[in-house]
This record gives structure tokens, C-alpha cells and sequence, in this order.
């Protein structure tokens, strides 16, 4: 009897401490646009561990991820921000904080969450412990207007960088008093900037003009010098293309020196010279480029397409900066993320409900994971990168 | 040649009662609104760089300025034209059954 009781409590023990140790430094987030869910997934092991539910309209939606890796920070369309725990696959809360947002990011210091939202347009603080609002920064321009809000990016030195889409500007918050913002405006910057990124040192803020052609090169280490406006002339009104979905700049494209950056009402990528902001070379594509994301060894360059292209991917190769494959995954290809050292890339397939995975150097396909209308991938990995 | 007139007139009212797109092309339509217009628009169409589409926020636009939107676009704003993908017809039927409802 003793014998057997003895045995049970052995069993019971090691049940418990046999319970597997979750690590998060291999996780990833891919988000499902219809039924305002996530998958936990693990991408070593290319499976999905959990569902969370309850996110609200995810049909546009981005993550940033806080530096222990353990909780995801969910942007989502209907302005909710909603934590979620990767260790024990909770959501630990959700706010709704705005009518309409678009993006976030999280502070050098891991401190603060900022969320750019489009109605009402501003960009608004909160604690990433408790999601409780810290400040709120209206993006008021002109006699007393709100601007929609994009591009929003951390900047080295507790700050936070964004763009203002209807007033053509880009706000610099320096939020080290994490109660009064202090604000620096760039105005004039060019037309309609409909999205922003950090080079990845964190030197460089360059926003994509729709408005007009070219972009809007901040140099944080030079403010005082101003925005300014590079290539202004890469396209002619007469030759521009009809765009059917915004590009997206989120995600750094850098290899080595050189920037590359989806062109607007042009089937190109446009590769600038970080160091003279020139154009180097206009790499024609098979459409209009929306993601255009490097490989993290910067030899290769990957980008999806907006309709009626978004069944295919590109590569480029840094070396020839020229295209080298054209792949069809499958239909509604809406986002890619690389792994962390490269060697995987994941792709969301909407229309087919699956994300595929490749092997990216022999571009041979590991597994498609089953996701309900995919339109995000997101790995934890990003909490480590300036930008991101 | 009343009755012919007359016949021809039950014909053109005919022709415009059965004016829309076949049941696979709204199922298509549907989605176009859902997935590619969503993309500007927002999937419920509340918004995003892209105006509401819902009911409400069109009240006080006619038809014919809207299907001309969608047809041709704004020239100098992010609304593309359409008319490659969209006909005539298909618009008109998009208007009044996606976006009025
Ligand atoms: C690339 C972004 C984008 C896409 C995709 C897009 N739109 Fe638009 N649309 C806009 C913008 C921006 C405006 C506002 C234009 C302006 O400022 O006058 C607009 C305006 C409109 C309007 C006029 C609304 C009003 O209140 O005047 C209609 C109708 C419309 N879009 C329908 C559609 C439909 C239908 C589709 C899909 C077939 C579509 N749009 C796809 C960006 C887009």
C-alpha cells in the first residue's frame, strides 16, 4: 500500500517536472485577417502551438515583441493593443485605444508601446507592462486638422519617429521623461508619405512619398540639416502605373551599403547608396512591389506583389542586382518573414489558408502550415532589432 | 409597328433587369471588395488610407459619381482605377448591392 502510494506521488512528480521548459527566442506570431486570431507558432519545428482569439479586426495588423521575448504586442486595425503572453499562449490584454490604427513599435528601453493611428490621428504612449496610457501625441497640423499617422519607428536615444500622411511632415518624440514627449517637426518633406523605416543602426529614417515621386531621408546623427528629398525624379506623371495596394516599407531592406525600396507607379526596385542617397540601379520587376525584405546575409532580396500579381515572389541577387527566380507559392501572397540567421523564409498564403515555407538557399519547400487567411508573420526575433 | 415598338421596349427592359454579373462573377466581386478594395479600404470597408465605403458614408453620393470613382480613379489620390478588372456593369451592380447594403 505504502509502496503504491509512494509510487503515485513519484508519478505526480515527475509529471510536473518533466513538463517541458517553453524557450521564445524561436517563436513567431502569424496573424489571421478575418478571424481577428494568432497563431503561436515555433519555427524550428515548424508548428503551431497555439491559437489566440479575441484581437479584434486583424485585417490589417503588425506585432513588436518586448526584449525577453516573451510577450507580442498586436497592433490591430480597429485601434485594439493587445498583449499576449508567448509563454503560457494567453492574452493577457486588450484595449482599444482609437477608431483606426495602422502600426506600432516599442521603445529602445522596452518601456513603452506606441501605436500610429489614423482616426483620431495621432500616435498615442502606453505602459508595455500594464497597456495603462502614458501621453498622447495628436497629430494636429494646419488650422488645427489630424493627419493620419504612419511610418511610426523607434529611434535610438528613447525616441520614436513617424510620419504625418496628410500633412507631409515627420515628428521626431524623444519620450526619455516618459510623461512629456518632447517633439521635434520636419515639415515640407514631400507629399503624402505613406510609410516609413529605420535603417537598421538606427541612423537613417527614410519615408515613401505617394504624393509625389522619391522619398524623405532623415538623418538622425544631422537633424539640424532637415529632411531631405531624394530622387525626385525616378518616374514621370505620364508613366505612372495604377498602384493597387500601398507598399509597405516596414522591415528593413538593407545589404551592405545599399537601400532597396519598392517604387510607386513603377514594376521596379529602386537600389540607393546609403551613403550618397543616389540611385545605384532600377531593378525591373514583375509588378508592383509591396514587401521588399533582404535576407538577413544580405545576399539575397525577396518581395511579394499587389494585385493582381499577389499570387508570385521575386528574389534578386545583391550580387547582379538583378532578378535571379520568380516563384508561385500559391494565391494571396500577403507578407514574408526570414528567420533569424536567414536559412528560412515564411510566406503567408491568404487565399489558400497556409503559410509555406522554404528552405531560402536551395528553395525547396519545408512545410505549409495550415493559418486561416494569413497576412502576417512576425518572429520574436524582432525584439532584438532597432526598427522592428 | 406598335406592337413591335413595344415589344422591343419590354426587350431593353428586360436586357436591363438582367443587367448584372453571372453568380460566379459577384461571388468574385465580393471577394475583389473584401480582400483588394479591404486593402485601402478596410475589410468591414470602415476605413483605413481609404475613406469608409459603408452605407452611411455614402448616403450623399449618387451612383454615377461613385462607379465613376471606382472606374477611373482619382487622379493625384491613392484610389486606382479599376476598369481593367471591373466593367461597366459590374460596377454599377458592386454599387448597389455591395456598397449600398
Ligand atoms: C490603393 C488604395 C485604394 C484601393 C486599393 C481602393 N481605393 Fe477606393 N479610394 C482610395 C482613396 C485614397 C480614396 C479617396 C480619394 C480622395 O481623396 O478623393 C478612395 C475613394 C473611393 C471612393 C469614393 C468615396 C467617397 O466617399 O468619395 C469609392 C466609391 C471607392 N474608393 C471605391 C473603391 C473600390 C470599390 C475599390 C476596390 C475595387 C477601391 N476603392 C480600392 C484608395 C483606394
Amino acid at each position: 500500500m505504502l509502496k503504491q502510494l509512494l509510487f503515485l506521488f513519484w508519478l505526480a512528480f515527475s509529471a510536473i517536472t518533466l513538463a517541458e521548459p517553453r524557450a521564445t527566442g524561436d517563436l513567431g506570431l502569424i496573424i489571421e485577417r478575418e478571424s481577428g486570431s494568432a497563431l503561436i507558432v515555433n519555427t524550428t519545428e515548424h508548428k503551431q502551438l497555439a491559437r489566440i482569439e479575441n484581437l479584434g479586426d486583424t485585417s490589417h495588423a503588425s506585432v513588436v515583441f518586448s526584449r525577453d521575448q516573451r510577450y507580442a504586442y498586436l497592433f490591430a486595425r480597429d485601434g485594439g493593443l493587445s498583449k499576449i503572453d508567448l509563454l503560457q499562449d494567453r492574452l493577457v490584454k486588450r484595449i482599444v485605444q482609437a477608431g483606426n490604427s495602422i502600426g506600432g513599435a516599442i521603445s529602445q528601453d522596452g518601456r513603452i508601446v506606441a501605436v500610429s493611428n489614423y482616426t483620431p490621428g495621432g500616435v498615442k504612449l502606453f505602459s508595455a507592462d500594464t497597456l495603462e496610457p502614458i501621453a498622447d501625441i495628436p497629430a494636429e497640423y494646419g488650422a488645427s486638422q489630424r493627419s493620419k499617422v504612419i511610418g511610426l519607428a523607434d529611434a535610438p536615444g528613447q525616441r520614436f519617429i513617424f510620419s504625418l500622411f496628410d500633412a507631409g511632415e515627420i515628428w521626431l518624440a524623444d519620450v526619455s521623461d516618459h510623461q512629456k514627449p518632447s517633439l521635434e517637426k520636419f515639415k515640407n518633406i514631400g507629399k503624402q508619405p505613406y510609410d516609413g523605416l529605420i535603417t537598421p543602426e538606427g541612423r537613417y529614417y527614410v519615408a515613401g512619398l505617394f504624393g509625389e515621386p522619391g522619398m524623405s531621408v532623415l538623418d538622425l546623427w544631422h537633424t539640424e540639416a532637415g529632411a531631405k528629398h531624394i530622387l525626385p525624379n525616378y518616374i514621370k506623371e505620364d508613366e505612372k502605373l495604377p498602384v493597387f495596394k500601398m507598399p509597405h516599407l516596414e522591415g528593413w531592406a538593407m545589404a551592405g551599403d545599399y537601400v532597396f525600396l519598392p517604387a510607386i507607379g513603377k514594376h521596379e526596385v529602386l537600389v540607393i547608396d546609403s551613403r550618397t542617397w543616389q540611385l545605384v540601379k532600377a531593378i525591373p520587376v514583375l509588378g508592383q512591389p509591396v514587401f521588399v525584405r533582404a535576407r538577413p546575409d544580405a545576399r539575397q532580396v525577396w518581395l511579394n506583389f499587389a494585385f493582381p500579381d499577389n499570387h508570385q515572389l521575386q528574389i534578386i541577387d545583391v550580387k547582379d542586382l538583378a532578378v535571379s527566380n520568380t516563384l508561385e507559392p500559391g494565391k494571396g501572397v500577403l507578407h514574408l518573414e526570414f528567420s533569424p540567421r536567414g536559412e528560412q523564409v515564411w510566406v503567408a498564403l491568404r487565399d489558400d489558408n497556409q503559410v509555406v515555407v522554404y528552405d531560402s538557399y536551395h528553395l525547396k519547400e519545408l512545410a505549409r502550415i495550415p493559418a486561416k487567411k494569413p497576412n502576417g508573420i512576425f518572429f520574436s526575433a524582432r525584439a532584438h532589432q532597432i526598427g522592428l | 409597328m406598335i406592337i413591335r415598338g413595344l415589344l422591343l421596349l419590354l426587350l431593353i427592359m428586360a436586357r436591363n433587369t438582367y443587367a448584372e454579373p453571372s453568380a460566379e462573377r459577384q461571388a468574385a466581386l465580393r471577394e475583389l471588395v473584401q480582400q483588394d478594395c479591404g486593402a485601402c479600404h478596410g475589410l468591414t470597408r470602415k476605413g483605413g488610407i481609404g475613406p469608409s465605403l459603408l452605407p452611411d458614408a455614402l448616403t450623399a453620393k449618387t451612383d454615377d459619381y461613385l462607379i465613376t470613382t471606382i472606374l477611373n480613379g482619382r487622379p493625384g489620390t491613392a484610389m486606382p482605377p479599376w476598369r481593367s478588372f471591373i466593367s461597366q456593369v459590374e460596377a454599377e451592380w458592386l454599387v448597389d448591392n455591395l456598397l449600398r447594403k
